[in-house]
């Protein structure tokens, strides 16, 4: 990306400034030059167009992670104002909707662990449903399913999958408010009756981690981490009920738009005004959605549990958070010293909010939000820490991967699956998969470097790092 | 030049169907976007879906027929290799073939949905054209 454009607000924060005339919000890209020089240019394309919405309040942003996406980039956060005729897009929030990472730490350490690697991940590729054409066990029926749609992962723990406790540590106690199940078509319910409890495939993945460095004692303490611990990370989001919502809404979005004379410059942006009719039901659809992947996440968290209880069965596995990055949530925001209740889309970006936040669980709300930004399976992950300067930056958002560096197509060039996973396996990192091309398009050299990004999202000052994590064995989609 | 072929795109896939017709390269497209899931060539055709919409929007047509099959194949249980389009006026009328997801064959990635992203329909001077990002 042509970073001349952009104005530096400090070595980790760029601006492209507001010319005359020009009829549109301020874009700001957060990330070390080294990391927006590398970005296509189409972020910066897409990011300005998002800058063009109605009811923008302050800028349009990128995340250090951002990459190409389709209407918003990924790494995209954009805040809207209902009241000023703000905008709902689905573009802004994706096709796997609440797509996030439910992260549980264990009480065992690795050198425990290390003798059973191959036992453990073979149980659990046995266990999670993984991979194209995979289904769950569970088979809802549709009032059941109506019912996962408006609880979340509370109907999850009421159904036994899981203890209460989980749900303290789930974002919004484990259940969206406000979700409409009426407002999700049939086929969407029909796609979905063998879907929950599935991982799906893609960037999808559940591994095993160690915690192989400590950033900051006080916080991991506060996050029950320790050196050498074994942690479990589960990527995933709402399945074949997310993607239909997003598909058929985007297409009904894209002429509510058109009919209501908002100009969009790119049709991916499909949106309406947040209280327009159409808007309000996209709205009740996708909180419908986010139930659904945080039920998804829950059964798996319970699955993941099973697996470990037949190899180490005096382990305990307890959530340190799940968080989602594929979102649009009503959040109270201070934006220029006033309190505004605000629509903050999130794509491929996490929330992050800071010390003293209301929402956070008690047992972090001295500290702030626990933040995963997942790498690469060759790689690793970090865990951050919501900062109180998240909020006056980007209210409260932080990365939530390593991103892309290089096209799916161009990684199967450069790459065979099966010379991935004997590389991997000879680093003592174990993958399971049925998709070879899967792991091939997933290289870790594929992806930028994890630690970049995480060093920028600290020094963007969107979340401070805690722990950094290494892969030991991963179950690919 | 292949009928189904891709373009780049950082995070998802490109996708473009040529043809001397839209709806041949609506059906090549199609292919396309399967051929990411599974090889085409490896998928039997035991069972076939169908996908009827109205759409006077060419290239949302693109993307409603693209997304027809992606969903009424999930809903179904199946992986899907041949396909066949008609068209009359705004009303298109779809089939398509596969079979049930089996252990044996090779799977690639799962495509969530078609976008409207680098989304064109357009004729060339060899034909016609469909392309659009697909997300996966």
């Amino acid at each position: 990306m042509d970073i001349s454009r952009l104005e530096p607000i400090d070595d980790y924060s760029w601006r492209l400034p507001v010319r005359a005339g020009e009829s549109r919000a301020p874009v700001v890209m957060y990330g070390s030059r080294e990391l927006l020089r590398t970005m296509d240019d189409k972020v910066f394309e897409q990011i300005t167009n998002v800058a063009r919405l109605p009811g923008l309040v302050g800028a349009a942003m990128t995340m250090p992670d951002a990459h190409w996406g389709y209407g918003f980039p990924i790494g995209g956060v954009a805040a809207f104002d209902a009241e000023l005729g703000g905008i709902i897009s689905a573009g802004g929030v994706g096709f796997d909707i609440s797509c996030g990472i439910r992260c549980l730490r264990t009480n065992l350490r690795f050198t425990d662990v290390a003798p059973k690697l191959r036992e453990i991940a073979d149980e659990l590729f046995e266990e999670i449903p993984a991979g194209l054409g995979e289904e769950g066990r569970l088979k809802l029926s549709p009032a059941e399913l109506d019912d996962v749609l408006i609880a979340g992962a509370r109907w999850a723990v009421d159904r036994g999958f899981g203890p209460v406790e989980d749900l303290e540590f789930v974002e919004e106690r484990g259940c969206a408010s406000g979700a409409v199940p009426e407002n999700v078509s049939e086929t969407a319910k029909r796609r979905q009756r063998g879907e929950m409890g599935t991982l799906g495939s893609g960037n999808h993945y559940l591994e095993l981690q160690v915690v192989e460095r400590i950033h900051d004692e006080r916080v991991a303490a506060a996050f029950g981490l320790f050196e050498g611990q074994v942690i479990v990370a589960i990527h995933c989001g709402s399945r074949g009920l997310g993607h239909q919502i997003g598909t058929e809404y985007l297409v009904s979005l894209a002429k509510a738009a058109q009919r209501l004379g908002i100009v969009l410059p790119d049709r991916e942006l499909a949106c309406a005004p947040i209280k327009s009719p159409e808007g309000k039901q996209y709205l009740g659809a996708m909180y419908a959605g986010i139930n659904c992947a945080l039920a998804n996440r829950q059964i798996l968290a319970h699955l993941t549990r099973g697996a470990f209880a037949r190899v180490f069965p005096s382990a305990t596995l307890e959530t340190l958070f799940d968080v989602s990055h594929n979102t649009c949530k009503l959040e109270r925001h201070r934006v220029e010293g006033r309190e505004r209740m605000l629509y903050v889309h999130r794509k491929g970006a996490t929330r992050a909010f800071g010390p003293g936040h209301p929402s956070l669980p008690e047992r972090y709300r001295e500290v702030g939000q626990p933040v995963m930004i997942g790498g690469s399976m060759g790689t690793g992950s970090y865990v951050l820490v919501g900062t109180a300067e998240s909020e006056e930056r980007a209210y409260s958002s932080a990365s939530h991967g390593a991103g892309r560096a290089m096209s799916r197509h161009q990684a199967l060039k450069l790459w065979r699956g099966r010379q991935l996973v004997d590389e991997l396996a000879g680093q003592g990192i174990l993958i399971r998969t049925r998709s070879m091309r899967g792991v091939a398009e997933e290289a870790p050299g594929a992806y930028k470097d994890v630690d970049l990004v995480a060093e920028a999202t600290e020094r963007a000052g969107l979340a401070a790092r805690v722990a950094f994590l290494k892969p030991k064995a991963c179950v690919k989609g | 030049m292949a009928d189904d072929d891709y373009f780049e795109h950082d995070a998802d896939i490109g996708v473009i169907g040529r043809g001397p017709t839209v709806e041949r390269a609506f059906e090549a497209a199609a292919r396309a976007m399967w051929a990411v899931m599974a090889d085409p060539a490896m998928v039997r055709a035991t069972a076939s879906v169908q996908v009827t919409f109205v759409e006077p929007d060419r290239e949302l047509a693109l993307v409603t027929w693209l997304n027809g099959l992606l969903s009424a194949a999930r809903v179904e249980g199946l992986v899907l290799g041949t396909f066949s389009l008609v068209r009359d006026g705004e009303a298109w009328r779809g089939e398509a073939w596969g079979e049930p997801w089996r252990r044996d064959l090779e799977r690639g990635v799962e495509v969530k949905g078609a976008t409207l992203t680098a989304l064109i329909v357009e004729e060339t001077p060899e034909g016609w054209e469909a392309r659009c990002v697909v997300d996966v």
